[in-house]
């Protein structure tokens, strides 16, 4: 018998596997790697940020799907479901599965992609590492929560909600912008921008929230997933430091690369922060509180170290900090308003949410916010709640609907536009606009929904067309929890009188 | 700038004119009412007058919030496409120089939202 390896022989033999083309030219058989700008000297001085063979890796994995699956099944034979604090609660996975896993799964193509265009071996068995780790987790996000489509209603379609439904163009338009670029332009949207600087922002929130509120399953896994992201994170920063390192021309490159893609990042959070602040029924943090230790904090520090590559903290971090007390009441706002054509509930705030929120938000919240929420609560308990029957106009390149205000009026909108090649175009914000502006040949091409709606291109003229096209069960995945077959059920397992609480708006005694 | 591509890479304008089947878009916000989340989109005939848009389009964005009944139309302030703007009622929204796309503001002195919470 063959003498066994040891690691580090094993490691030599398992990772470099690479080799130099003769039959055609290196870049023919990397024709992607160039054009950019990007200039690699020496693949060689890659560091491998994995420091893990494929034997290793399926080992690691499979222990850990062993314990996941284990706790999922044990979650659904318990019915962990009505160990949650409240259904509202429920909403927030509504977001993350219709949202998020989607980008799991886009983020698995993007790493495939650049996993097979990067002509440095060791960067592209790092990226295929990392998208093997994707697709596991959206298929761990799609078993852990098929328990719970199983008893709430917002979670059937949402692939097909992904590519048709307006506030999911928002997650799906930055990977769509992520997955058109160029193999490092990726690297630094996804693997440092939103892997490394925001994930804190996008996980944690999600995962506490779920610990916070008793849910098991979500919480499981989350930590499935931490010591994938943790690698991810790991890669994400080499990549960006390795094309630092090897040409100081990649510096400017790489600035912009930042700039535009912590703003489209900071953007899709916008739509966390309104989960953070309103859907969960116990908040662990408040988003003033994440952004401040996750991005002021920890994302400050990381820029200070990186101040010696010549890199800078984007100039738009003082519109983030001007908009830190108004961010997650003004996307509540958004969603509220059409939450007739939304697959999740929303509503108002109960009091003791509401006095929360003052105590987080003492400056912004009373003043700007708590006023029209119990405007809204007056008209839902007349019977009257506020639905927006109209379109809103969107952002061209973040696609949300233009609700945020100029950072020094917290009052009035926000109005950018730019015009190309006769066209009008109308942004939410600066840094949104200087996106646009930078390569407007890419967003002119946006899918925005309302435009598409316009076209005739959403299955019809009515929202009732628009709703049939976007296959929601009409009464039962959208409109005001109040009311919300999933507040029946709940009331009904809980013995709760549901009655009363359409009575009284929504508070639970 | 433009887009760093593999290929050319023309520009293709998904919400040209041609695409509205006869309709232009015409985008609104009303200043300081925030309770309506956004200005608002309208697929439009050009040669719709001002006066019919403001009767009988507008109040579907704007009629729920608790101001809309007590505006003094006579003081309100208009702007287009960032310029401020006397509409003509009886004039088409083409002859009011409202285009495709255009955004129209308006501001209603003395009414500042809910509570003057800017709402």
């Amino acid at each position: 018998m063959a003498k066994k390896l040891n690691m580090r022989e094993r490691y030599k033999l398992m990772t470099q596997l690479g080799w130099d083309t003769t039959y055609q030219s290196m870049d023919k058989v990397f024709p992607h790697d160039k054009y950019e700008g990007i200039k690699i000297h020496d693949w060689e001085a890659w560091e491998d940020p994995f420091r893990m063979t494929m034997d290793s890796y399926w080992k690691y994995q499979g222990e850990k799907e062993k314990k996941l699956y284990a706790i999922i099944d044990s979650f659904a034979q318990n019915n962990g479901q009505l160990n949650i604090t409240d259904a509202r609660y429920v909403n927030a996975l509504k977001l993350f599965i219709q949202g998020v896993s989607p980008l799991e799964y886009q983020a698995h193509r993007g790493f495939a992609r650049q996993g097979r265009h990067f002509r440095g071996e060791g960067a592209r068995v790092a990226c295929q590492m990392q998208s093997l780790d994707e697709l596991r987790h959206v298929q761990t996000q799609v078993h852990t929560m098929s328990h719970y489509n199983k008893h709430f209603d917002g979670f059937h379609e949402f692939p097909l909600w992904h590519d048709r439904v307006w506030y999911l163009s928002v997650p799906k338009s930055f990977f769509d912008d992520a997955n058109s670029a160029g193999p490092f332009e990726f690297m630094v949207a996804v693997g440092f921008s939103f892997e490394y600087v925001l994930t804190n922002l996008l996980f944690v929130p999600f995962m506490s929230g779920a610990a916070f509120n008793g849910d098991l399953s979500t919480v499981t896994f989350g930590f499935s997933a931490q010591s994938d992201e943790a690698r991810h994170m790991t890669l994400g920063l080499e990549a960006m430091k390795f094309m630092l390192e090897q040409d100081e021309a990649n510096v400017p490159i790489v600035q912009g690369w930042i700039d535009k893609w912590l703003w489209r990042g900071y953007k899709v959070l916008s739509l966390v922060s309104a989960m953070m602040d309103y859907m969960l029924p116990e908040s662990p943090i408040s988003w003033k509180e994440a952004w401040e230790m996750y991005f002021e904090e920890n994302g400050g520090a990381l820029f200070k170290d990186l101040e010696r590559y010549g890199i800078k903290i984007p100039s738009f971090a003082s519109i983030c900090a001007s908009e830190k007390d108004h961010l997650s009441h003004q996307v509540w706002g958004i969603l509220y308003n059409h939450t007739a054509a939304a697959a999740m509930h929303t509503w108002v705030p109960d009091e003791k949410k509401m006095d929360w929120l003052s105590e987080k938000y003492p400056d912004t919240f009373d003043k700007y916010y708590r006023p029209r929420l119990e405007y809204w609560r007056e008209q839902e308990e007349k019977g009257e709640r506020y639905y927006s029957q109209t379109l809103p106009c969107v952002c061209q390149t973040c696609q949300i609907p233009m609700g945020f205000t100029e950072p020094d009026d917290p009052t009035l909108i926000s109005y950018r536009s730019s015009e190309y090649e006769g066209e009008k175009y109308h942004f939410c914000s600066d840094p949104c606009k200087m996106i646009f502006d930078n390569e407007p040949e890419k967003y002119v091409q946006a899918w925005i929904p309302p435009q598409q709606i316009f076209q005739g291109n959403c299955g019809g003229e009515s929202l009732d067309d628009v709703l049939k096209w976007y296959q929601f069960n009409l009464g039962k995945d959208n409109m005001d929890y109040v009311g919300s077959r999933d507040e029946k059920r709940w009331k009904e397992w809980k013995g709760m009188d549901s009655e009363d609480s359409k009575k009284t708006g929504t508070e639970d005694s | 700038m433009t887009v760093k591509a593999i290929g050319p890479y023309p520009a293709l304008h998904k919400d040209k004119v041609e695409n509205f089947h006869g309709n232009q878009m015409v985008i609104i916000g009303w200043d300081r009412h925030l309770m309506i989340d956004a200005p608002m989109a309208f697929p439009l005939p050009p040669g719709m007058p001002f006066g019919a848009f403001q009767s009988e389009v507008m109040p579907a964005a704007f009629a729920a919030h608790p101001d809309w009944p007590q505006i003094d139309w006579s003081t309100v302030e208009w702007m287009l496409d960032g310029a401020p703007f006397t509409p003509d009622m009886e004039a088409s929204l083409t002859d009011n120089g409202i285009g495709h796309k255009s955004v129209i503001r308006f501001v209603t002195p003395g009414l500042d939202g809910i509570g003057g919470s800017g709402s």
